[in-house]
């Protein structure tokens, strides 16, 4: 096969679905008793269930259903009655060989979520299942088909699962890492998941398929897996995408397939065996009965669940005047509500999120005291505070806290007079008449020695900014 | 309903379920199979049309539990029994390929 | 009641007229003098039996009371788990395992101050209708060991028969416990489904499996049923309601009671000799105060063609995990798929792999609707008709078995005329009734019959009082 090459977008056109498989955050599996917990001695949480010993039952964990329910209402779903079924197939890791999960009547159904863009995005259901243990090849470099013998660890046997399946509404590797980063976001907001991709409580399995721009059908699809990171995801979409171009415009089909993404040269693969024709016999488990959470349960979980990263972000920019779009990191950070504190307590609303956004990275920022940063940012709009003076300020009040103006002072900051300003602005301009003339020749790099002679003078606390007005002013 | 049962259809099950008959054996359970299915005859002649299947006959629902910890099984008492393992894991032959 | 029933010998212990040492020993020497030919046991746990035995007199010593079967030797079929002690299911796959774990039933039993005697042998993962295909050879009728004792649970209804045990339990999924009973002139209950617990029997049909006693008479019955049902939240398909009081419905008669003779398991398929015992059973109840007439109950014509799509297709399911990679048998080779191959490839028998496949292929992509779907649909069919039945009547009773014991080999080579052996049987465990075989005379050759009564769901009360009153008219 060829390398992949690129195509042109306007041509064709991507087509993205994402599942994702969120582990719950509960104490116990999701059918038995034993321990959810993570990076101990191997085969230490298994009890009879676990391993699949005969006689061993399956009981619901109702901190399960309800978290489930949680990410149901956050979706936006429809909470519904539902079943547990079988999915019979045969592997090692698989300790009854066959996994319990949903199949024709999920738990949640019909739901969709917003992207910080405002693009709406479809998900069609999200059930919960059992995760399986963990099989680690041994021998031929701890690759699959070189394997002398295979080891198993059945701890994560069992953990419960949420998965997500959503709809084929993506168009680009970045909405597709916006998606992800967006549910991750939710799971944590509702306590559901800690989603983090690179430890495997969050997994990506990405379905891609092309199509010319304009064609209504969709083409023939394969699902990538092996997907641990926001950056894979976008790297295994693009290769992906480009291959099923190349090979449709050099006359051949693509052909629906399970393929495995791989880090180290960026390609995807078809896997050399395929196990199981996909057959699952998927069967209502006769050892479960109907899950049926009432009226009341859930409306309960609905009263319960906290603000939602996409209200927040609404919020944010309806009571800031700022563009949706500006909100998103903001929001992501956490510092929505110190943003609208400070700006109920009289704050420039533009002014608070820029400084937001480009000056309060640090995660310490959100025990800013509303108050002190609404002082701080009014302090730089009267013209009290350069630019540059308001962010090491800001940077001292998020590590040692304290009230601006006393900081300001404590640094001999106080912004410089106009009037001074131009005055020795005046005299940098008759005593360096040759960079003046390269100035007003249009040389636009000059202007940083006029500000540079500024600011030595001043120690600083002049405003660059202003400086530079006052030499085109001077300019004419 | 169906044709009958063929050594084919037999023979597909026999590796979906990992069971590896002889060529005897897949004629004889052929038949067999096939005389069973046969006698399933007498479900076509029925009238299931909006009849509501009954996967159970019991007709709980909502069966919980508390999402407290149990005990767990002794590590060294399961492996005990365990055909093959190696630092507390169990061993099998090489795995070719992906589970689903 | 008899020196020998359970409720004798319990009542005994307690009151420190006898010891469970020697109520044990005399089993023990039992045992020793029949099994050889009998071979009901996998299993005799002589050594641990003498000890429970002896910490049950050592309570009594003390003044504890060890409860309602105190001493009472009994019986397991080995698909029930009994920790440290090897559970086989009579199958390779299982031989030597011992669970880590005793099944609910197998604690309310030692709760009860019960002394378990031993494994009993079966047909292989329950599966089969006269312990033919076990894996450790069958289980011979004590009334004619040229003749197969019934199954699943041939060898606790051959135990009971021959006095190593008054009580055993078994297992039903299409009459596996009802069936030996009638086979082997005991009495053999099916409980509704969800009043007793399944949590450490290994399955087979999960939907259509109960625990169940067998024992030599109604009272001994109905007292092993109250110490081991009950809800349990380990099985989630327990019901919540607790199990009724038996014992003190016994003596209740029958008069007044509603008796329907299932109109479909009178005529062709039934024996003679077995259908004159059922006619004189319900002149019997009629003779005792009952109303009895024939009823219709046409699910019993299509529940066979049901239960052999249902009960496969979810054992194909639970023997999945048999794969020599956890526990059990393990036949090496080069990888993984191979392996589990050749594991279920030797350690399962032949019985075990048609259901295998048949279940198998019921769920198949393609024939799920025409098979498993509808079978399903079929299910919902026989209730109704349950229903219908049973608001006439208060109970229905039947033939147990349509013929007594056959002969070794007889059925064995054809799997549809074994399976037709469960055509009286199967119903109940469809419509999850509770339904019981009580021993009726016997046929001209001196074979016992079982009469089966049925009764709606939860009805234990007026099935047992039925039952009760069958086996006064006899004395």
């Amino acid at each position: 096969m060829s390398a992949a090459t690129g195509f042109d977008p306007a041509e064709w056109e991507v087509v993205i679905g994402l599942e994702v498989h969120a582990e719950l955050a509960t104490r116990t599996k999701l059918f038995s008793a034993a321990p959810n917990r993570f990076g101990e001695e191997p085969n230490t949480h298994i009890d009879a269930l676990t391993l699949g010993l005969p006689g061993s039952l399956p009981v619901l964990n109702r901190h399960a259903v309800e978290l489930a329910i949680r990410v149901g209402l956050a979706l936006n779903c429809t909470v519904q009655r539902s079943v547990f079924a079988r999915k019979n197939y045969f592997y090692p890791d698989q300790s009854k060989n066959y996994q319990i999960s949903q199949y024709e009547l999920p738990i949640n159904r019909d739901g969709w979520l917003e992207l910080p863009s405002g693009k709406v995005v479809g998900i069609e259901r999200a059930h919960l299942e059992e995760d399986t243990g963990k099989t680690t090849h041994v021998g031929g470099g701890g690759r699959i088909h070189e394997a002398e013998y295979s080891l198993v660890d059945y701890n994560r046997a069992g953990v419960p699962l949420l998965e997500i399946v959503g709809r084929p509404d993506l168009r680009s590797a970045e909405e597709a890492r916006a998606y992800v980063s967006e549910l991750r976001a939710i799971l944590v907001a509702v306590g559901a998941s800690d989603g983090k991709m690179e430890e495997g409580s969050l997994r990506v399995d990405c379905n891609v398929s092309v199509r010319r721009r304009g064609e209504d059908a969709l083409g023939t699809r394969c699902e990538i897996k092996n997907i641990n990171s926001l950056r894979s995801l976008g790297r295994a979409i693009e290769y992906e995408a480009a291959r099923q171009v190349d090979l449709i415009t050099s006359g051949e089909r693509v052909e629906q397939q399970t393929r495995h993404w791989n880090e180290e040269d960026g390609r995807t693969h078809t896997l050399r065996s395929k196990e199981e024709s996909d057959d699952y016999r998927y069967f209502p488990d006769p050892d479960l009965v109907v899950l049926d959470p009432s009226e009341e349960w859930i409306e309960q979980v609905r009263a319960d669940l906290p603000m939602l990263p996409a209200a927040r972000r609404h919020r944010l920019a309806e009571r800031s005047g700022v563009e949706l779009e500006r909100t998103a990191l903001i929001v992501e950070r956490g510092l929505d509500e110190l943003c609208l504190a400070a700006i109920d307590a009289g704050a420039d609303p533009a002014r608070t999120l820029t400084h937001a956004e480009h000056n309060l990275a640090d995660e310490r920022a959100t025990g800013l005291d509303p108050a002190a940063f609404a002082e701080l940012v009014t302090m730089e709009v009267d013209g009290k505070l350069t630019a540059t003076q308001a962010k090491t300020v800001l940077a001292e009040m998020v590590e040692k806290g304290g009230a601006p103006a006393e900081i300001a002072a404590a640094h001999g900051f106080e912004a410089m007079d106009t009037s001074q300003l131009e005055a020795m602005v005046d005299e940098l301009i008759a005593a360096h008449p040759d960079e003046w003339q390269r100035f007003c020749d249009g040389d636009a790099k000059i202007t940083g020695f006029f500000v540079g002679q500024v600011m030595k003078a001043t120690k600083g606390k002049a405003d660059g900014k202003v400086v530079t007005g006052l030499l085109h002013q001077r300019k004419g | 309903m169906t044709e009958r049962l063929t050594t084919a259809e037999v023979a597909k099950v026999a590796e979906l379920a990992r069971l590896r008959l002889t060529p005897e054996e897949l004629e004889r359970f052929t038949d067999q199979l096939a005389a069973v299915l046969d006698h399933a005859v007498d479900i076509e002649a029925l009238d299931l049309d909006g009849v509501e299947p009954l996967a159970h006959p019991v007709q709980l629902t909502n069966v919980m539990r508390d999402d407290e910890p149990g005990e767990v099984l002794d590590r060294e008492e399961v492996l005990a029994q365990a055909p093959a393992t190696e630092e507390g894991q169990f061993r099998v032959p090489p795995v070719l390929g992906e589970g689903a | 009641m008899s020196a020998g029933t359970a409720a004798a010998i319990a009542g005994a212990v307690r009151a420190g007229e006898r010891r469970a040492v020697d109520v044990l020993e005399e089993h023990l020497a039992r045992i020793e003098a029949r099994e050889p030919e009998i071979h009901a046991f996998n299993l005799v746990t002589t050594d641990a039996a003498r000890a429970a035995a002896a910490a049950v007199d050592e309570q009594v010593a003390r003044g504890e009371d060890p409860g309602p079967l105190a001493g009472v030797p009994v019986a397991l079929k080995d698909n029930l788990c009994t920790r440290g002690i090897p559970t086989t299911c009579s199958s390779r796959m299982l031989e030597g395992w011992a669970p880590p774990y005793d099944a609910t039933v197998v604690e309310r039993l030692a709760a009860a101050g019960a002394v378990v005697v031993g494994k009993t042998n079966l047909d292989e993962f329950a599966m089969g209708s006269s312990t033919e295909h076990s894996a450790f050879g069958p289980t011979r009728n004590p009334h004619d060991t040229s003749r197969v004792p019934g199954g699943s649970s041939g060898g606790s209804a051959a135990a009971v028969a021959a006095g190593f045990s008054p009580i055993a339990l078994g297992s039903d999924t299409g009459g596996s416990i009802r069936q030996p009973a009638a086979l082997c002139g005991v009495v053999g209950v099916k409980p509704t489904y969800g009043r007793v617990s399944r949590l450490g029997l290994i399955a087979f049909g999960s939907s259509l499996d109960q625990v169940g006693p067998l024992a030599a008479d109604v009272a001994d019955a109905a007292l092993a049923c109250e110490v081991i049902g009950g809800h349990d939240p380990g099985d989630s398909t327990s019901l919540p309601e607790p199990f009724p009081d038996l014992r003190a419905h016994l003596d209740d008669g029958v008069e007044g009671m509603r008796v329907g003779i299932v109109a479909e398991l009178t005529g062709d398929g039934i024996s003679p000799d077995v259908a004159a015992q059922v006619r004189a059973a319900a002149e019997a109840l009629a003779a005792a105060g009952a109303s009895v007439e024939e009823i219709s109950v046409p699910a019993v014509t299509y529940g066979l063609s049901a239960y052999y799509l249902v009960a496969p297709a979810e054992a194909s399911s639970n023997l999945a995990r048999y794969d020599g990679v956890r526990y059990g048998l393990r036949v090496e080779a080069p990888n993984s798929v191979e392996m589990m191959e050749a594991t279920r490839t030797e350690g399962f028998g032949d019985e075990v792999k048609r259901r295998i496949m048949l279940g198998t292929y019921a769920l198949s992509a393609g024939y799920y609707d025409a098979f498993y779907g509808k079978a399903l649909k079929v299910r919902t069919l026989i209730r109704r008709d349950f229903e219908a039945a049973y608001s006439k009547v208060d109970v229905l009773i039947s033939p147990t078995s349509p013929t007594t014991a056959f002969r070794f080999g007889e059925r064995s080579a054809d799997p549809m005329a074994m399976y037709l052996s469960d055509v009286c049987t199967i119903v109940a465990n469809l419509a999850g009734h509770p339904a019981m075989s009580v021993p009726y005379g016997t046929d001209a050759e001196g074979l016992p019959v079982g009469v089966q009564v049925m009764a709606p769901a939860l009805g234990e009360v007026p099935m047992f009082r039925v039952a009760a009153a069958l086996e006064r008219s006899l004395a």
